[in-house]
């Protein structure tokens, strides 16, 4: 498969009072052309930090230390200048964020937000830029789009904002759309709405999507393929239902139990002990064996490589090792795996 | 179950709850009954701007209650009351709030945020017996008594929602309302503090009413649930009976809209959008009735009898 974005090697720090924190470390992923990637993973496990070093939007105090972000033939790495980003941010790759209340001007109409983008990136003036500004309003699925275009935010709900939001991201026919937690602020009947209009968007634009999420049932219903991320760093990767429903790696089978639909009503619900590692220290081994119950004592030695599962699937666990005792995952998933096999057959 | 023996804690009849006033006022609460028995999770659920923080706003008397009465223990805690008694439901009713961030006052220290509640309503006899009730409290909800001198920030997002559920166990109530407790929370988080809120409730025969908006947490967490769709309740009902046989079609278009984990289902699923104008109300006016024992549903005469149907033929099948 072609892929669009290629991540490789990749380290990001950050420097705070003194001190370096590893934010990314050492990861590579490919996102593949017309695919939609989901990255999963807890606050503070690097998920936000990764997608804003392939736009260029990386706090100040944070730095690529070493690895590459292949995009077109340019290193994105490399890039320096507020000019060199210009090219590709929001053009080539853009973005929606999680919260649309804060993501757009309230002083603006949401027309004229739009018609901005049109106009600094599609070369497009007057009469034919506002066109296209209806065009796009029309396509992220508002209606009467002439009164709605004079209107200004604060006249919106959530869920037509999130779609103003979307239009200014698609405004420039980018190759590649990230989206940032982009219904975590919304109600789950809009959230499917969304979800929906964006999975539309993708087929009819030939986009290639990065979905961030910490939502499993999102993922499910938007996502080709996952990444999970943990400290920093990717633990598994491989297509949707292999993830779900043959996941290899601890910390994955964790994520999944801990769901409440695979809780047993009036039990308790499996929970994840312990707290993540400070990334202010250097990690050794498998960032997760500290609240692994099934770690191995190489898990707190050596960094485990990934492990191939099938030709799409890698899992960075030990447990995959030829010499690795055999582990069976929780109860709760063998029920759970079972299912999917059930419906994969059907 | 509509067990008549069983103890009703809170009843909620028929509260309207209305804000602004003359040509701008708006019925954000229309003519809600329900009753909270003692020891149950209440699930209250809706979209953004259906009331269902308001009502539970309305129960902890944040927000006066335009007509209708609440009552606690079969008394009336809306409007005017004695002194004693209100003394009494501040202490009994608690509230745990959604954003653990925002809720707790950052210039203070943990031991005050706890004793808050403690001072202004004279619970304690001794400066040692304020300390003693909340490390007591710390202990209970999974922190250590020495965090009492922290600051908030200090603490992660789980441990800044435990500091606010620690901070309304110590006044011993009976009845805590729990809005939106972990939707601000990571997964793995949340487990954790659902976790403790079970465990809680059972030592301490606590009643909930949990407001939410993730449904896969409110099957999971609740007895009873009900469905509110723009201030009005539209159906009410043991919480698995309501997820497996939603009658009402907003509840329906609800709970379809609910992500599952599962990817082949969720490719499958067609999105279902609940239209308010299918109802024919006009002529025929709808009203909140007990369907099934223990399962309301506001619908009108026509509707009743559909359902009605719906119900024997899921009978017959059984």
């Amino acid at each position: 498969m072609e892929s669009t974005l290629s991540i490789q090697n990749l380290v990001i720090k950050f420097k705070l009072r003194g001190q370096t924190l590893t934010a990314i470390r050492d990861i590579s992923l490919d996102l593949y052309k017309g695919e939609s990637l989901a990255i999963v993973g807890e606050s503070g496990s690097g998920k936000s930090v990764l997608v804003k070093s392939i736009m260029g939007l990386l706090d100040k105090n944070g730095y690529i230390d070493s690895g590459k972000i292949l995009y077109n033939g340019h290193d994105l790495a490399k890039f320096k200048t507020e000019k060199d980003w210009l090219k590709i941010r929001g053009k080539q790759i853009a973005m929606v964020t999680q919260d649309p209340m804060t993501s757009l001007n309230p002083l603006k109409t949401v027309g004229k937000q739009i018609e901005e983008s049109v106009v600094l990136h599609q070369n497009l003036k007057g009469k034919e830029a506002y066109e296209k500004t209806l065009q796009l309003l029309r396509d992220v699925g508002i209606h009467e789009v002439e009164r709605r275009y004079k209107q200004y935010p604060h006249e919106f709900s959530g869920g037509m904002r999130q779609r103003i939001v979307i239009a200014i991201a698609v405004a420039c026919n980018p190759d590649v759309l990230i989206c940032d937690e982009p219904t975590t602020a919304l109600d789950v009947t809009i959230q499917a709405q969304i979800l929906q209009l964006l999975t539309n968007l993708q087929q009819k634009y030939g986009l290639s999507t990065i979905y961030i999420t910490h939502d499993l049932g999102v993922v499910a219903k938007v996502a080709d393929r996952i990444a999970v991320m943990y400290a920093g760093d990717i633990i598994e990767v491989g297509k949707t239902d292999e993830v779900f429903f043959n996941a290899k790696h601890p910390y994955t089978w964790a994520l999944i139990s801990s769901l409440p639909q695979l809780g047993e009503k009036g039990e308790e619900l499996y929970s994840i002990k312990g707290t993540p590692p400070n990334l202010f220290k250097e990690i050794k081994g498998d960032a997760f064996a500290p609240r692994n119950q099934y770690a191995l004592k190489i898990d707190f030695v050596e960094r485990p490589p990934f492990f191939k599962v099938s030709d799409t699937h890698f899992a960075r666990t030990w447990l995959l090792d030829l010499k690795a005792p055999k582990v069976e995952p929780p109860k709760v998933l063998q029920a759970f795996f079972e299912e999917g096999r059930r419906y994969a057959n059907e | 179950m509509s067990n008549p023996r069983k103890e009703k804690l809170i009843e909620v009849k028929n509260i309207d709850i209305i804000f602004g006033s003359g040509k701008k006022q708006f019925k954000a609460v229309d003519d809600v009954s329900f009753d909270i028995y003692k020891g149950e999770t209440f699930g209250l659920v809706g979209e953004s701007g259906s009331g269902k923080t308001t009502i539970g706003r309305a129960i902890m008397r944040i927000n006066p209650v335009s007509n209708g009465e609440i009552l606690f223990h079969g008394q009336k805690i809306n409007g005017r009351i004695p002194k004693a008694w209100d003394k009494e439901i501040t202490q009994k009713i608690q509230m745990i709030f959604q954003d653990p961030g925002a809720s707790l006052n950052e210039r203070a220290k943990v031991d005050y945020i706890i004793s808050e509640g403690l001072i202004s309503n004279k619970r304690f006899k001794s400066e040692e017996e304020r300390m003693q009730k909340v490390k007591d409290a710390l202990l209970e909800v999974g922190l250590l008594p020495e965090f009492a001198s922290r600051f908030p920030h200090e603490f992660s997002g789980g441990q800044r929602q435990r500091i606010g559920i620690a901070r309304s166990l110590v006044m011993e109530p009976e009845f805590i309302v729990a809005d939106e407790p972990i939707s601000a929370l990571d997964v793995s988080i949340r487990a954790q503090v659902l976790n403790l809120l079970s465990n809680l409730q059972e030592q301490k025969n606590l009643t909930y009413l949990f407001i939410a908006h993730d449904l896969s947490i409110v099957r999971f967490i609740t007895d009873r649930t009900a469905v509110i769709y723009k201030g009005k309740i539209v159906e009410l009902g043991e919480t698995e009976k309501l997820f497996n046989n939603p009658l009402h079609p907003y509840t329906k278009a609800l709970m379809a809209a609910v992500p599952e984990p599962n990817p082949y289902k969720e490719r499958q699923k067609t999105l279902q959008v609940y239209d308010p104008t299918q109802h024919r109300y006009e002529e025929d006016p709808p009203e909140f009735v007990e369907i099934e024992a223990g399962h309301f549903v506001l619908a009108n005469k026509e509707e009743q009898l559909t359902y009605r149907q719906q119900i024997e033929k899921r009978g017959s099948l059984v």
